[in-house]
């Protein structure tokens, strides 16, 4: 059985949970722990937690956040942003991660996927993809592509989402998390074309991102962009729906989740 | 005293932790002389078999591991822990696993994801006594992340249906293990980690050793 799973993403900033739209304009959605453990309660199937500023400051702060949330929360959990080496990997795993993710690094470098995968397992290795729609090349008949873009959405780098997506499986890849940052923070929902193109293309489970407003995008983004898994923030922080809703919601409309 | 055996690989702390929070007193062990005096012994494990069984042979932790065995001692293999008791693995065909129960690891059907990285429902074999799943909740919702699996036999205590059935527990005797992440599983897994705190704990010291001579036999009645 197939069962999607539903992740609410805590983006970290200097130690508390922050939000923000297309990737900029935050504000403060509570303290990561507190969070971690209501979001459990409420039946959250893993969580991630992105360091989205990751100073080297604000680095030894997360593996805080890291230690204590494993101290009380009995589910899987992803940490990502700032992880550069095999080292950085090891920090946060120690401190009692189950997953890391990393972005900008693997862009730059892609032996470190292969590095980290091959030192702790390429269950361990979540690959996270900011994605944004650009007029496609010549010849694709859908006439859209996806360029990837690095250091929070701020760098182009002129590589094709899909593509990369399929790389990182082949390199070590346990995982892919992959944004929409045309969607990010718009509440119009996930870019489903994308999910879908990578869903079909990559053979690694596939977390979608990136514009969920309401209930129903959750449906969506498991139906037709076919995600294994798929995540969402301001729903949650501001308080509109508890996970548990979210997990009724899907389970109404025929998709199989454990129940919260 | 538990002793979750840290032979070098991943995130041991989880289930370290998950094993405090039901009321044991876990700790990592990395020096084999330490696991004998144990009351339980865990076997945790994440990767890929064959650096897990070299590490844990490395580590001299898998004698420590064989003997508590042979001795009766309370045992759990956790995900790769779990299968690194069977004979060996088709991810790591010249890795021997420490061969406690009888069969072989292998790949998931064709036709779905590897790695099956979710959460999924156990079915329990009929008829099976389970310590490990005594008093857990009808259907058990548990966290899987694994491209390979133990085979069925006649240990399998549960399955979960992934492009068919797939083993999710096993256990023989005092022998317990499973597919699954108990440490990761929410308040169902707890309950299964509290079933072997409280198997740990039902052991007397003492009561059920006995000599250790080379490579134990698999304890309990034989297939």
């Amino acid at each position: 059985m197939r069962t999607v799973r539903v992740i609410p993403c805590l983006d970290v900033d200097a130690g508390r949970v922050v939000k923000g739209i297309r990737f900029v304009d935050l504000f403060d959605a509570g303290d990561p722990v507190e969070l971690a453990a209501r979001y459990n309660a409420q039946g959250a199937d893993e969580l991630v937690f992105l360091d989205i500023t990751a100073s080297s400051d604000h680095r030894r702060t997360m593996v805080d956040v890291v230690s204590r949330t494993a101290e009380q929360v009995f589910i899987p959990f992803t940490v990502g942003g700032g992880v550069r080496s095999v080292e950085d990997a090891r920090r946060l795993l120690r401190a009692g991660a189950d997953k890391v993710g990393i972005n900008t690094a693997a862009v730059e470098r892609p032996e470190l996927i292969s590095e980290i995968a091959t030192e702790f397992g390429a269950q361990c290795v979540v690959v996270a993809i900011d994605a944004r729609r650009r007029p496609a090349p010549d010849g694709d008949g859908e006439g859209v592509a996806w360029e990837v873009f690095t250091h929070g959405g701020r760098t182009s780098t002129g590589m094709d989402a899909v593509h990369w997506a399929e790389r990182c499986a082949t390199i070590g890849a346990g995982e892919i998390l992959l944004t929409s940052m045309d969607r990010d923070g718009t509440r119009d929902g996930f870019d489903l074309a994308l999910t879908r193109r990578v869903s079909d293309s990559c053979p690694v489970p596939l977390i979608a991102s990136g514009g969920v407003g309401e209930l129903d995008h959750l449906v969506a983004g498991a139906v037709e962009g076919a995600a294994d898994a798929v995540l969402a923030a301001s729903i949650f922080h501001l308080g509109e729906f508890t996970v548990g809703e979210a997990k009724d919601h899907l389970a109404a409309a025929g998709v199989a989740v454990r129940p919260a | 005293m538990i002793a979750v055996l840290d032979y070098g690989i991943g995130n041991l702390r989880s289930a370290e932790k998950a094993l405090q929070h039901v009321g044991s007193d876990a700790r990592l062990v990395s020096d084999p002389a330490r696991v004998a005096d144990a009351e339980g012994v865990v076997l945790p494990g994440v990767g890929s078999f064959g650096p897990c069984a070299r590490a844990l042979r490395d580590s001299g932790l898998a004698s420590a591991a064989l003997d508590a065995i042979a001795r009766g001692t309370p045992f759990l293999g956790i995900c790769i822990g779990f299968q690194l008791l069977y004979e060996g693995s088709e991810e790591d065909p010249d890795q021997p696993g420490l061969g406690v129960l009888p069969g072989m690891v292998r790949a998931l059907p064709r036709g779905v994801k590897h790695p099956q990285m979710q959460w999924n429902v156990l079915d329990r074999v009929a008829g099976h006594e389970s310590g490990l799943l005594a008093g857990t909740p009808d259907p058990a919702w548990v966290y899987f992340v694994h491209s390979f699996a133990p085979e069925m036999t006649s240990d399998t205590t549960s399955t979960c249906d992934y492009g068919g059935p797939i083993t999710a527990s096993a256990e023989r005797g005092p022998l317990w293990g499973t597919q699954f992440h108990p440490e990761k599983s929410g308040s169902v897994g707890l309950g299964i980690l509290g079933n072997f705190a409280r198997e740990v704990a039902g052991t007397r010291p003492g009561v059920s050793a006995r000599p250790v001579t080379g490579r134990p036999a698999p304890p309990g009645t034989g297939s």
